[in-house]
């Protein structure tokens, strides 16, 4: 590619991203969706802008992927992950194992394949698409739900279950077909070894990843910080994630399990954020690139020429995915909601199955024409995911399992909707609100959009609407016109502004108080006209630092009335410091969290006198009794 | 032997001279506990039920603090109010603190001689502590005359000391029981029958 058309394939696929994603954000179909119908409009189908370069872009744009979960295993602590090792194993092993024989069945029975072919088929399909479903919920913040949980487990055991499938492909191909795969996983400089020496290496690399994060990245790293070049640090992070991505292929693992494998290594050094916010935008570059790369490799002529089979084939595989991820969903004890959706989270077949189908066809084992065919299927499959999960959400849901509201249709219930306070989220930080409002008897109404906690909390006898928070519906049902108070405290912070806006708009008469991340999130709030903000770190912080001074040796009494003090000080400080920002959106950056950290340290600076009660000061008095003497 | 109960009271201690050391000396007694409400109660939640088990495993009660504005801290007010309660401390049925003893015991600014009818401050220490005294009274207690240290703007190290001296003698005395009914009876504060080290008589 000469400099000009490089600079022309940028333009386009940015101005493509530019265009669509905010129509897609205003429609509320996700930004995935968004990027997928760029990609088709700009693919050979629709404008046809990027040539035959779509196949290319995406096989690049994959490495997205692999960025997506380094940040994913940076956020990921150890002990999470050893949790969560049952649901792993059970949840994941079962889907992949169950949709594989599933599959297998259908291909070789119902459209007579070969075994081989049907079983490089089953395997390939069972697989999900990482880069769709973990996008898709973190925007509608379901990650930390039951059905974000369990997605998160099946998708880390399907990045684990290509190695051995990749490793069974070759055996599966006809006698005379040479192994020739696409490349990045055919010819290895790995091959050249026998097979116990090859496994020795594997291990070997992975041991080495995890030994080499604990004690050589963290020294590498200090060291690179030490020469305040912010360019460099940048450079040494990507080096570090393509390091990586370079030897897994190597050596024949998976670059995305690797980069995952070293995010967790480091989720716990101190440079974790920062290699966390130096990484985000180049994967949120190249996962949108590999959205629209999906878009535009659908491949039109072929859906145009035989459109009923295509849609039948995926119709087909959604539903066998679906029923397997139904039934396990039930079985590992999800509510009906978090089953469904989990089922339609993951009902697609995944950016590997890319992979796995050219090298099966490369192998001899699919005919180029059934693999032409089921690209199409498995790229339609993906872009339909977006639009199941919203169907799922607006249509199904609505009538299944965990109901806006209990008994809506009794006659008898009258819904108790006279409450004077609405609870908006009962995580942790809504609940503890809540029991302390019940335990003076204050009647409350609660909003929370995890159905199972939902189901628990009506076990209990709670007053609990199902749903969407910021949903101008969901408040009227849960009787805002009535309410006299609403707090806020749902843990996505875009979603409590929209929460803000909704209340605004259609209930001004509720007061709201509204729970607040931190200094950032405040200053938004406020912008937005909220004057009652809590930031949920700051009360408790304070006290950490009155008890250290009572360790210390400092009397309770004058610690409490510093805390206090120091506290009001910072609530007004946060409402000046507020008031000089610009209203336009931050995009927060390392830099400007330092930035603010040295103006607000410079401000508490200037208030030395802090806690100073005078009244209690007899030192003028002792002078005064000294002189009249 | 009687058990004395201090309720100390100095929302500022850390700039206190003397009180730290009253209270440092009466913390090595055997038989006296120091409650330093402040410490133990920052955000002044005192609690009920701890405080009247207090009470009533003591003979004696003291409340030491500084002589803010002719009067006592904010947390002895908060105490007397919640503690005292009605049908537990007074009334009818109230007769939980019945014949123990109560006592001030004050640090002022102002020398005894400003404490005088015809003195700066017009009105004399017990005088200015009738609040006190009718309080201890109405809970069937018998109020003791006061310990007070006056001048303290003006207290070297020294003097402090000897304050201490003479604090800890009256608590040894209190515990011991030593002062009899006669020898109280009748005088302004309960320094006047204490022996006075030299160095403060002046």
């Amino acid at each position: 590619m000469d400099q000009h058309s490089f600079l022309f394939q940028a333009m386009i696929y940015l101005g493509a991203a530019v265009l669509m994603i905010p129509i897609a954000k205003k429609l509320g179909l996700g930004s995935v969706l968004g990027y997928l119908l760029a990609g088709i409009l700009i693919g050979p189908a629709v404008l046809n802008l990027i040539g035959d370069q779509g196949q290319d872009i995406m096989h690049f744009a994959e490495f997205g992927v692999v960025m997506m979960l380094f940040v994913i295993g940076l956020e990921l602590e150890p002990q999470l992950l050893w949790k969560l090792r049952h649901t792993i194993l059970g949840l994941g092993g079962l889907q992949v194992f169950l949709t594989t024989l599933l599959v297998f069945f259908i291909a070789w029975l119902g459209f007579s394949l070969s075994w081989q072919a049907s079983l490089a088929m089953g395997m390939t399909l069972s697989l999900s698409s990482t880069a769709i479903v973990l996008q898709s919920m973190q925007e509608k913040g379901q990650m930390s739900t039951a059905a974000g949980q369990s997605s998160f487990a099946t998708l880390l055991f399907q990045d684990i279950a290509v190695i051995p499938m990749l490793a069974i492909l070759p055996i599966l191909a006809p006698m005379g077909a040479g192994a020739t795969g696409d490349g990045t996983h055919g010819n290895n400089w790995i091959n050249q070894f026998p097979g116990w020496a090859q496994t020795l290496i594997t291990l070997g690399s992975v041991a080495s990843i995890v030994v080499a994060g604990k004690y050589l990245i963290r020294p590498i790293f200090r060291f690179v910080a030490s020469i305040r070049s912010r360019e460099l640090f940048t450079s040494c992070a990507l080096l570090l994630v393509v390091g990586i991505a370079v030897l897994m292929t190597q050596v024949g693992l998976s670059p995305a399990l690797g980069t995952f494998l070293a995010g967790v290594v480091l989720a716990n050094s101190e440079f974790r954020h920062e290699l966390e916010s130096d990484i985000e935008p180049f994967k949120g570059l190249l996962l949108g690139l590999f959205f629209m790369a999906v878009g535009a490799s659908i491949n039109m002529g072929l859906i145009a020429k035989q459109p009923l089979s295509i849609a039948g084939l995926v119709a087909l595989l959604i539903l066998v995915k679906g029923i397997v991820l139904f039934i396990l969903g039930r079985f590992f004890k999800l509510g009906t909601d978090q089953s469904l959706i989990f089922t339609f989270a993951l009902s697609q077949t995944g950016e590997f199955a890319f992979v796995l189908f050219s090298f099966a066809s490369g192998a001899g084992i699919l005919s180029n024409n059934d693999t032409q065919f089921m690209v199409a299927v498995v790229a339609i499959s993906m872009a339909m995911t977006p639009l199941l999960m919203l169907l799922n959400e607006k249509l199904i849901l609505p009538v299944t399992g965990t109901r806006i509201f209990v008994n809506e249709k009794e006659a008898d219930h009258v819904p108790e909707t006279d409450h004077p306070v609405i609870i908006a989220g009962f995580g942790h930080f809504g609940n503890t609100v809540g029991r302390y409002l019940r335990v003076h008897g204050i009647g409350m109404t609660i909003l929370d959009h995890d159905s199972d906690r939902v189901d628990l909390l009506r076990k209990l006898g709670f007053n609990v609407y199902y749903g969407d928070a910021s949903r101008h519906d969901l408040l009227h049902a849960a009787g805002a016109e009535r309410a006299r108070l609403m707090i806020i405290a749902i843990d996505n912070p875009e979603k409590r502004l929209e929460m803000i806006e909704t209340v605004k708009k259609h209930f001004p008469h509720l007061r709201m108080m509204v729970r607040s991340r931190n200094r950032f999130d405040a200053y938004e709030q406020m912008n937005a006209g909220m004057m009652h903000v809590y930031r949920e770190t700051l009360d408790t912080a304070l006290r950490v630092g009155v008890d250290t001074l009572h360790w210390l040796g400092h009397r309770r009494y004058s610690a409490m009335r510093t805390a206090r003090a120091f506290r009001k000080m910072d609530e007004e400080n946060l409402k000046k410091l507020s008031s000089i920002r610009e209203k336009e959106q931050y995009i927060l950056t390392a830099r400007e969290l330092i930035e603010e950290l040295e103006n607000v340290l410079r401000t508490d600076r200037n208030s030395a006198s802090l806690g100073q009660d005078h009244g209690w000061d007899e030192d003028s008095l002792i002078r005064e009794a000294g002189k009249a003497q | 032997m009687s058990r004395i109960l201090i309720l100390f009271a100095h929302p500022a201690l850390e700039k206190s001279r003397i009180h730290k050391e009253l209270i440092s000396r009466a913390k090595n007694l055997e038989s006296v506990y120091v409650h330093d409400l402040y410490e133990v109660y920052p955000e002044l939640d005192i609690d009920l039920s701890r405080e009247q088990e207090l009470l009533l495993s003591h003979d004696i009660i003291l409340l030491q603090h500084p002589f803010y504005w002719y009067s006592a801290p904010a947390i002895i007010k908060q105490w007397l109010d919640l503690v005292l309660e009605h049908g537990w401390a007074y009334g009818s049925t109230g007769k939980a603190l019945h014949s123990k003893q109560m006592m001030n015991v004050i640090s002022c600014g102002g020398s005894r001689e400003v404490y005088q009818r015809e003195g700066k401050n017009r009105f004399t220490v017990p005088e200015l502590l009738a609040p006190f005294n009718q309080t201890a009274h109405l809970c069937g207690m018998e109020y003791l005359p006061p310990f007070v240290i006056h001048g303290t703007h003006r207290l070297n190290d020294t003097d402090i000391t000897l304050s201490a001296l003479q604090y800890e003698s009256l608590l040894v005395a209190l515990r011991d029981e030593r002062i009899s009914e006669d020898e109280r009876k009748g005088i302004e504060y309960i320094n006047d029958i204490l022996p006075i080290p030299s160095a403060i008589q002046s």
